[in-house]
């Protein structure tokens, strides 16, 4: 399995403060990696260095050489992001993950469209194409921007907070269709649920300024403790999962 | 009786007038109301009356003034609340007056002079010459190729700028280009409408459209086709009655979004 991209060093922050420091680590190709850690403990902003949208303050993130479009990243925002009332269709935002690498001038050809409608009929959202969003379900909602994160066949999914779309019917639906898009591409999942994700990742990066990386999706509470990792757990009843004892 | 010519070369210009609103209005009011800018629309058309005054001390066109008073408010807005370092909504408000402000002052102080004050805060016909008619046609030619080439990428950046920030490293570059091209319409617009109406003529045109599409090629469209009726029927109907112009446009607009509004409420209720 080859290396994706390697952080070694990192520190990022804000004008308000430093939030990362001295974070290292390696991503392969297929690993489903779930980021967990408390809030204000800096998952987001990894992500957004990861993205680019914030620069490092020191250290650097290493994308393979070797790999075709290495940089290439898919990404699933919190739920709050974007305006729902905004005037655009289903097919309007899956179409916008395509912009990538297409410069200011896009145009959109038939393969694109072919394509757009691929990934709409894959996730179940064929008769919606033309609707606005402001009539969808949080769980057609977040398959809409599932397919915007994956139509243009990124080499890495970054997750920020999935579990807040509010749609128990669909979820286990949603990590299966994760699970087959691990095949092709390695995920970066940020949650406060490790109860549910537990069954799904592969490994765990504890983020609380610091990151500890935990090679085994088995993580138990004297762990956490040990990586200073204390989260805040949400739990579901209809999933399998282990409720760990409080602790600082 | 109005001399024929005269008669004719008023036509002429009226209908010029109201098809370059309607299109530069459109298309502008539909990117204003889509990204819920339409509070900093208002600052921006008040921040260029400042321009106005001193245009008129100066000597200078004040529609000259107002533009750049008008587009340098609108980049300083994007700048400070891409930077995250002001409350956006305070720094309208401030620029909002102190536009009307330094305009107020500065016509106050231009010596001999008394320009109608009316006609820039309400929009006259007497004031629309050829250059604005002129001016207003390059401005709708330049907001079709730009929005026709640029589509999409204005379209997803006012969607969700922080995902297009993910693929696109001219984000900021084309808010800032988009944001000009709405202080210039405002300002154009200003002779049709007037400072205090202009942001009617801008808005309730893509409102009326919302209510049947919510497609926002559709929008422009629709904004455009119900902007161009309104403009048209208060041009002449202001000439005709002697009422000025602005006020007669935005309240023909207003009675359109009204009827259409009713009319979709009590159709949807006896569904």
């Amino acid at each position: 399995m080859e290396q994706l991209f390697e952080i070694s060093q990192l520190a990022a922050g804000y004008d308000s403060g430093v939030v990362l420091e001295d974070v290292n680590l390696k991503v392969r190709e297929n690993d489903f990696i779930g980021v967990i850690g408390p809030n204000g403990g800096g998952k987001t902003t990894l992500l957004r260095v990861i993205l680019g949208l914030l620069k490092p303050l020191k250290g650097t993130i290493i994308f393979n050489e070797s790999l075709p479009g290495r940089n290439r990243i898919g990404y699933l925002p919190q739920m709050a992001a974007g305006d729902k009332t905004f005037p655009v269709t289903v097919t309007d935002v899956v179409l916008s993950g395509l912009m990538i690498g297409k410069g200011a001038v896009a145009r959109m050809s038939t393969a694109d469209r072919q394509r757009v409608r691929e990934v709409i009929n894959e996730l179940g959202l064929e008769k919606i194409r033309n609707s606005p969003l402001d009539v969808l379900s949080g769980g057609q909602l977040q398959r809409v921007f599932l397919g915007r994160a994956v139509i243009g066949s990124p080499r890495l999914l970054l997750l920020d907070e999935p579990d807040n779309f509010v749609d128990s019917s669909f979820e286990s639906d949603f990590y299966e269709k994760l699970h087959d898009l691990n095949k092709r591409m390695a995920i970066l999942m940020v949650s406060h649920d490790i109860g549910t994700i537990s069954s799904h990742v592969k490994s765990f990066a504890c983020v609380n300024r610091k990151l500890h990386y935990h090679p085994s999706p088995e993580i138990t509470n004297e762990q956490l403790s040990a990586y200073d990792c204390p989260i805040q757990l949400v739990t579901h009843g209809r999933i399998p999962h282990t409720v760990l004892e409080k602790h600082d | 009786m109005p001399d024929t010519i005269l008669q004719y070369d008023f036509i002429i210009r009226g209908l010029l007038g109201a098809v370059f609103a309607s299109i530069t209005a459109g298309i502008a009011g539909t990117y204003i109301v889509s990204r819920r800018m339409v509070f900093l629309t208002g600052g921006i058309t008040h921040a260029s009356f400042g321009g106005i005054g001193i245009g008129y001390f100066a000597g200078i066109n004040p529609i000259i003034g107002a533009a750049v008073f008008g587009i340098l408010s609108a980049l300083g807005i994007e700048y400070l609340s891409v930077r995250q370092k002001i409350r956006e909504d305070s720094a309208i408000g401030i620029l909002w007056a102190l536009g009307m402000a330094i305009g107020i002052i500065f016509i106050y102080l231009t010596p001999g002079y008394s320009p109608n004050l009316m006609s820039y805060l309400f929009g006259s016909i007497l004031t629309v010459t050829k250059a604005d008619i002129i001016a207003l046609g390059i401005l709708s030619a330049v907001l079709i190729i730009y929005f026709s080439v640029f589509y999409r990428t204005v379209l997803y950046i006012s969607f969700d700028e922080a995902y297009a920030r993910t693929y696109s490293s001219y984000v900021d570059i084309f808010k800032y280009v988009t944001t000009s091209l709405m202080a210039i319409t405002i300002v154009l617009n200003i002779r049709m409408a007037g400072v205090v109406l202009v942001i009617s003529l801008l808005t309730i045109p893509p409102n009326i459209a919302l209510i049947f599409t919510k497609r926002y090629t559709k929008i422009i469209w629709l904004s455009v086709l119900t902007g161009f009726a309104g403009t048209a029927a208060g041009y002449f109907i202001s000439y005709f009655a002697g009422i000025p112009v602005g006020a007669t446009i935005i309240f023909t607009l207003v009675i359109i979004w009204m009827i259409l509004k009713g009319g979709m409420f009590v159709l949807k209720r006896n569904k």
